[in-house]
């Protein structure tokens, strides 16, 4: 519809647009539309939570929260595509696109940002045991006790925790992730 | 051979006792019964009885005295011979299964040959002659059915279907290619006098090359399983192994019937014909399978009433649709594969869930017991001196395209792929996808249905068909798991070692797994919409039965039947887990008791798992056993006194939820797990609903999110425990079951882990009394640890972890599970229903 190519025309105007090819924008608008039984041009929460595979995902709900800005409950095709253009895998020729002075969503350390983000819910920077101890309660089944996840949850600071604050700050966060390739672990290839 | 124990010797002789009189006795019966008892092993019961019978009939029947008993082995020859062949087949694979570290570097499909070959030899050795061989009609009518029928059955059709395009191209294209290439350059080379003078034609050659097409799956997939390809992958191999076995039957029919019209009657009229049959055919199976499967969605809708029996519709039906298709000589292997396809989504709805497990596992059995005699069968086939003749240059030549042609097919076929598929196939994946171009037992099977009055050369042809078997599946079998190890390692050639590590990567696959799903990875395209359109208005109408169909209807009600199946099935859900949850602490001593000993018996671990393996429902921790007693082998020769990291690592790994890239497929052949991941599916899933519904009532009732954190302890595992060695731990401390496997390991290693053992059975005591006391007299100095409290107001309980630690005979606890049924009461209410009476578990009190 008319509507459509509005959006799209103004859409991949946008700087952070300039991650995706046309037919990926086309494709991905597709997928928006038909996530927005609304109509109104925005995603809101429970468009998310209608995807069925979600539901079974033990971090589908903080996923959907990262698609919202902070505060907000509404989710335009712009926010979306922002939000994806984390998961595009890193490419050589890449570093001349996106945003001229700071570094392209998709760097690595954008992405380890982002996997952050889904730790940290209160927004100081900082991991604290109890987040930690939150996703990790999500994360593993229930034949778990708690004091067997707490003493997890220690050690996992320990092992990130330099200045001994018993919280994981995000420099820490990267540091202890370095080895890890999170280039490849973080990237979707359809996103390509 | 190590593997050759003592079970089988024993066998092994038994089967000589059994010989004996009947090989003396074959000699003196006629020509045509003696065709029959060639394949008497596996030959049909009832023709052999008849034949049997005529023969029992002729001889003469005067006595003179009454016998008590007589000895009528003749009566049961070709059935007991059956039996007992089936047996020692199977007790082959059991002997395999016995060392792991056999089967381990070795596939069990090269095993079993070898174990072929070896009863081969002392039925040759016995006898002088080969008495026994897999005949063809054996192999389509008895014992190919089943394993596509199961493959079928088990495929995921949604990934079948979205990648339906990329496994017809390699399944058609690429098999003809195949054939093609194979056939004509082996010509080529006869022509230019790489293997001097035999009487085969251009014709022959084609035809030749079309029965070595077929790509034989089952070698390939069991490799699969063990080093977690990607689905996609596994589904293209997987697709085209099952389709390309029809094609390469139909290609072989189309060839045939070329090879006996004779090169001078062919004209471009009998090709474009030959064309046509081949798609008539191929397609024309698919559909009798469509017909077929649509027969048995209607069938099972009415088979209420005789639930014992439904289950076994399946089989006959499909088996039907096997034998109809080849009945109008239309493939057979497409027709069972499209029956099996089509109808296990209604089916599984329309029948009742054990026997929709009955299903499932039966098939299994047949499948896999199949499969074993295929491969044993194999080797026995070739102990027969008659068949082989030697040519250096053909069956060299074969090999080497045979090799060549795969590899060059597939990366070719990849590549024109690549151009329009959206997730491509990698390079990795396109050396693994050629790598394992196994051939099996339906080229054998057709190279002895090959004329000798045709093709004069037709046992150098079966020689060659042997050797490219044993070289593909030995040889490269062999050699495939190494590749692909050592093309992985090159690709991430790390080891994760940190807690934080391992999380993460999960918690990165998990993102993944949600940002796809977002994005609509799979399919978001008009048709496959349109599709599902036009299945949820039609064809469930038509073939789902009525009340199946109603609870499809949306996600809450899934949530509400799930609910319900929770209520109902929750004192044994409880006790179940405690089992569970027993066993797994068992596990946990028993890897402690290995790192105390410091020893490398990782190997011992998976004997002592199995040993341990006895309620049959604990598949994960089966599951988990190589990763556990890898990881553990790697750090303790890595430093030996860092033991406790070791179990915290292990702990995670175990415990953490898979995402979908691990779970085991279900259409694995030879792996049957009863929902063990659908469990945790459920478990998420009620965890998502609860906690989404809690933030939406806060946000629609202005009211905090209902405060029901209630830790029980675990009564079931306390009780399984306390009858067990923590008896007196338990006493000491009311919690110590709880912590048991954790102090266990602490204990065992000493030193810093001695700081965090006190302060968790703190905590603990003081969780558990926070849940019986009423919430607004809670201390705020209360020794609750914060992420608790955190938990709370997050609103991020798990529904079913509570559910679990409650008591199942508490009648409160029905009532919590279903907020949903009573969500038109006050909130008040709700809350109320959470609190459990105190005097339910006085030791609570004491704590």
């Amino acid at each position: 519809p008319l509507w459509c190519d509005k959006v799209l025309l103004r859409a991949s105007r946008r700087v952070e647009i300039a991650y995706f090819s046309h037919s990926q924008i086309t494709r991905l608008y597709s997928r928006f539309h038909s996530l927005d039984k609304g109509e109104n041009g925005a995603l809101s929460r429970e468009d998310f939570q209608r995807i069925p595979e979600l539901a079974i995902n033990p971090l589908g709900d903080r996923i959907i929260n990262a698609f919202f800005p902070e505060g907000e409950d509404q989710v335009n095709f712009r926010g979306f595509m922002r939000t994806l253009a984390h998961f595009r895998p890193v490419e050589d020729n890449e570093k001349s696109k996106g945003h001229d002075a700071s570094e392209p969503l998709n760097s690595r350390n954008n992405k380890l940002l982002f996997a952050f983000r889904l730790y940290d819910l209160d927004r100081d920077d900082k991991i604290s045991r109890d987040e930690l101890l939150q996703v990790l309660r999500m994360m593993v089944g229930v034949n778990i006790s708690d004091e067997q996840l707490g003493s997890i949850a220690d050690r996992t600071i320990q092992e990130a925790d330099t200045n001994g604050d018993m919280s994981i700050s995000f420099s820490e966060f990267i540091k202890v992730l370095e080895k890890v390739d999170v280039e490849q672990k973080m990237s979707i290839r359809f996103l390509h | 051979m190590a593997v050759l124990r003592r079970p089988e010797c024993l066998l092994l002789t038994a089967l000589l006792l059994f010989c004996w009189p009947y090989s003396s006795s074959a000699l003196q019966w006629d020509e045509d019964l003696n065709v029959e008892l060639r394949d008497a092993d596996n030959a049909t019961a009832e023709t052999s009885l008849n034949k049997q019978g005529n023969q029992t009939e002729h001889a003469p029947a005067t006595i003179d005295t009454l016998p008590i008993v007589t000895w009528k082995w003749h009566h049961v020859e070709a059935p007991y011979l059956v039996a007992l062949w089936v047996l020692v087949c199977w007790l082959c694979k059991l002997v395999f299964e016995l060392n792991h570290r056999v089967t381990n570097i070795f596939p069990e499909s090269g095993l079993l040959i070898l174990i072929g070959f070896v009863l081969g030899g002392i039925v040759w050795g016995a006898d002088k002659k080969a008495t026994f061989a897999l005949q063809p009609t054996t192999f389509f009518y008895y014992l190919l059915p089943q394993i596509i029928l199961d493959a079928g059955y088990c495929m995921p059709n949604k990934l079948f279907f979205s990648n339906m395009g990329a496994i017809l191209v390699y399944a058609v294209i690429g098999t003809c290619w195949n054939a093609g290439a194979v056939g004509i350059s082996l010509w080529g080379c006869y022509e230019g006098g790489a293997m001097g003078h035999l009487e085969i034609g251009f014709l022959q050659f084609l035809l030749f090359g079309s029965l070595l097409s077929a790509v034989d799956p089952v070698a390939v997939i069991a490799v699969f399983e063990e080093v977690h390809v990607n689905e996609v992958l596994f589904i293209l191999v997987f697709g085209e192994s099952l389709l390309n076995d029809g094609v390469t039957v139909v290609l072989y029919n189309v060839c045939d019937a070329f090879v006996s019209l004779g090169a001078a009657k062919i004209n471009a009229a009998e090709i474009i014909k030959g064309i046509i049959s081949f798609f008539v055919v191929a397609f024309g199976g698919a559909l009798v399978g469509v017909i077929f499967a649509i027969i048995l969605c209607l069938l099972t809708r009415c088979t209420k009433n005789i639930q014992i029996i439904e289950a076994g519709f399946i089989f006959v039906i499909s088996y039907l649709s096997y034998l109809t298709a080849e009945m109008l000589s239309l493939s057979a292997i497409m027709a069972i594969t499209f029956c099996g396809v089509c109808s296990q989504k209604y089916i599984n709805v329309n029948m009742d869930e054990r026997s929709v497990n009955t299903v499932r596992y039966a098939m299994k059995v047949f499948a896999n017991g199949s499969e074993t005699m295929i491969f044993v069968f194999l080797g026995i086939s070739a102990i027969d001196p008659a068949i082989w003749v030697w040519n250096t240059g053909f069956i060299l030549l074969t090999l080497l395209f045979v090799f060549v042609y795969r590899i060059m097919g597939v990366f070719f076929l990849t590549w024109f792929l690549n151009k329009t598929r959206l997730v491509p196939v990698e390079t990795i994946e396109q050396v693994i996808m050629s790598y394992g171009g196994l051939r099996g037992g339906v080229a054998y099977a057709l190279a002895t249905v090959l004329d000798p009055v045709k093709i004069k050369e037709k046992n150098l042809m079966l020689c060659t068909t042997f050797l490219v078997i044993y070289f593909t599946v030995v040889l490269q079998g062999v050699t495939m798991k190494p590749l692909v190890k050592w093309l992985k390692v090159k690709r991430s050639a790390q080891s994760e070692l940190k807690l934080i590590e391992k999380l993460n990567n999960r918690t990165f696959e998990h993102t993944l797994c949600a940002v796809e799903d977002i994005c609509g990875r799979i399919g978001d395209n008009w048709w496959i919409r349109g599709w599902n359109r036009f299945e949820q208005k039609w064809i469930c109408r038509y073939l789902m039965k009525p009340s199946a169909r109603k609870s499809q209807d949306y996600l809450f009600g899934v949530f509400h039947q799930l609910n319900l199946e929770d209520a109902v099935n929750y004192v044994s859900e409880g006790e179940r887990r405690g089992s569970l949850a027993f066993m797994r602490s068992e596990d946990a001593a028993s890897v402690d008791f290995k790192k105390k000993f410091g020893t490398d018996m990782s190997d011992i671990m998976p004997d002592i798992m199995v040993n341990t393996d006895f309620n049959g429902l604990d598949v994960s921790i089966r599951e988990s056993v190589p990763s556990v007693s890898l990881e553990i082998h790697e750090n303790d020769t890595k430093n030996l006194r860092n033991n406790n990291d070791v179990n915290v690592h292990h702990l995670l790994q175990q415990h953490l939820y898979k995402s979908r890239k691990h779970h085991r497929h279900k259409y694995s052949r030879s792996h049957f797990s009863i929902n063990q991941s659908e469990d945790e599916v459920q478990e998420i899933f009620q965890r998502t609903m609860r906690s989404r519904l809690e933030s939406f009532k806060s946000a629609k009732m202005g009211v905090a999110p209902a405060k029901k954190i209630s830790k029980h302890p675990q009564k079931d595992r306390q009780q399984k425990m306390s009858n067990g060695k923590s008896l007196d731990k338990s006493k000491a401390h009311p919690y110590g079951d709880e912590d048991f496997e954790f102090s266990d390991g602490n204990s065992a290693s000493g030193g810093e882990a001695a700081t965090y053992q006190t302060p968790y059975y703190y905590r603990v005591a003081g969780i558990v009394n926070r849940a019986f006391m009423p919430e607004m007299d809670t201390p705020p100095t209360m020794r609750t640890p914060p992420w608790l409290s955190q938990a709370e107001t997050d609103g991020s309980v798990a529904p079913s972890q509570r559910a679990q630690r409650s008591l199942p005979w508490s009648p409160s606890n029905i009532r919590r599970l279903a907020p949903l049924r009573i969500s038109n009461r006050s909130t008040d209410s709700f809350i109320m229903a959470d609190v459990v009476k105190p005097p339910e578990n006085p030791e609570d009190r004491v704590a």
